[in-house]
């Protein structure tokens, strides 16, 4: 899927909000919540880091925007609980609402609906033994594809030609464990692409090094 | 969800508080577990993992081998280890040589090393523009590298974590480890700034 989340290169976006490197990982009780609240939900839904990622990153672009951080996170819990039918359409809704005093009805509690999933070990990397189909200083493109899915191929490597710099550790394809068709592990590379490939001749000079999985590659 | 006006969107406290008291009263998450996560990230794993790898890379060659050619082996050896970073990758800075990390896709990010990620780090500007042009936007930020030093982002696109071994300032001969671990920032870890030497 093509979506918001998939943002390197894009413009537009302004100036870096710096903050100093004192700054906490959360400013108020709201951020601590999310965060704990997102983490669990993965186990509560019976889900997975990769669908975590795809339910953060299928949201409405102005949503994903505007709701910031945290916002992403609480939409992606709220997402992964009522994809697995652990929580109804609107019971996040309603309950804020009565919380505040307004009269309304809340859904009633749905029957779970988890995904028919089991990972077949902690983590995602896994050992695989078809040996890489690529080494170390080959020239791969990265493939022009869409995936209707959850992917980590960046748009803005499609089409473009690097080299492999580094054979990483295998591990369950994002595209596939995402929607819990299946594992799908394979070996990783570090791809280095020359700044100029991606962005065009007047680009500043800079290499940019990205992860892409077996399948997102073809010999160039 | 489809997009909802703000006029409609509820606040995130309340939504927020809406989604604890619904997973509170069905027992579907265990407070106490929700209060040890907050606590490991707020109070227990943060920069200074990373400081202490870094400044015993400063100090200790072999360590620093052994960092470099195994980066995941070698902060486990100090202790850290765990969720966000499964694999770890130690890329060097050097004089003519400067690396910065960032994840375009969303805002992965070496938690056993710097603890969790800045606001900046996860925000639209940070992940868009490193990728396309990161000379200016670290000048933007207050690094600025000459001509002559070449620059590698690395984008975190799998589970395989990046980790900034920054150059050690001059004038900090004689230190110790633990001095040293205290000049380290985590901007530096990132990539978004250099150690500076001490004042």
């Amino acid at each position: 899927m093509d979506t918001i989340a998939d943002m390197g290169g894009m413009q537009g976006m302004g100036s870096v909000q710096y903050a100093p490197p004192d700054d906490p990982p959360f400013h108020n009780d709201t951020e601590r919540k999310i965060f704990a609240m997102a983490l669990l939900s993965m186990r509560t839904s019976g889900t997975n880091l990769d669908s975590f990622r795809h339910a953060i990153n299928r949201q409405h672009p102005l949503d994903y925007l505007a709701d910031g951080y945290w916002g992403r996170w609480l939409n992606c819990a709220e997402n992964l609980l009522t994809d697995s039918a652990i929580i109804a359409p609107g019971a996040v809704e309603a309950r804020a609402r009565k919380l505040r005093g307004e009269d309304v009805e809340e859904p009633p509690v749905p029957e779970p609906n988890k995904p028919d999933y089991k990972p077949t070990a902690g983590g995602s990397i896994r050992q695989v033994d078809d040996p890489p189909k690529f080494a170390v200083g080959d020239r791969v493109r990265a493939k022009d594809i869409h995936p209707l899915g959850h992917t980590r191929l960046a748009r803005y490597t499609r089409g473009r030609t690097g080299v492999v710099r580094m054979v990483l550790p295998a591990q369950v394809l994002p595209d596939t464990h995402a929607h819990f068709i299946a594992e799908n592990a394979q070996h990783v590379y570090n791809v280095a692409f020359d700044s100029h490939e991606l962005w065009g001749p007047e680009a500043e000079t800079f290499e940019l090094h990205i992860d892409l999985y077996e399948d997102y590659l073809e010999p160039a | 969800m489809t997009f909802e006006t703000e006029t409609t969107r509820l606040p995130l406290d309340l939504r927020t508080e809406a989604l604890e008291s619904i997973l509170l009263e069905r027992q579907l998450v265990d407070p106490k577990v929700m209060d040890t996560y907050i606590r490991m990230y707020e109070q227990d794993i943060g920069p200074l993992n990373g400081a202490k790898v870094v400044a015993k890379a400063w100090t200790d060659p072999e360590y620093k081998a052994r960092l470099l050619e195994n980066g995941t082996a070698a902060v486990a050896e100090l202790g850290y280890k765990g969720p966000q970073g499964e694999h770890i990758v130690v890329v060097e800075n050097a004089p003519t040589q400067h690396n910065a990390v960032v994840c375009t896709l969303c805002s992965c990010y070496p938690w056993p090393l710097l603890g969790l990620p800045p606001t900046w780090y996860k925000d639209p500007a940070y992940r868009s523009r490193i990728v396309r042009e990161p000379r200016a936007l670290l000048a933007e930020m207050g690094l600025d590298l000459g001509d002559e030093v070449e620059i590698r982002i690395w984008d975190s696109s799998s589970e395989v974590r990046y980790f900034v071994l920054p150059e050690r300032p001059a004038g900090t001969e004689a230190m110790s480890e633990e001095e040293l671990a205290g000049l380290v920032t985590r901007d530096a870890m990132v990539g978004i700034a250099k150690v500076a030497a001490p004042a």
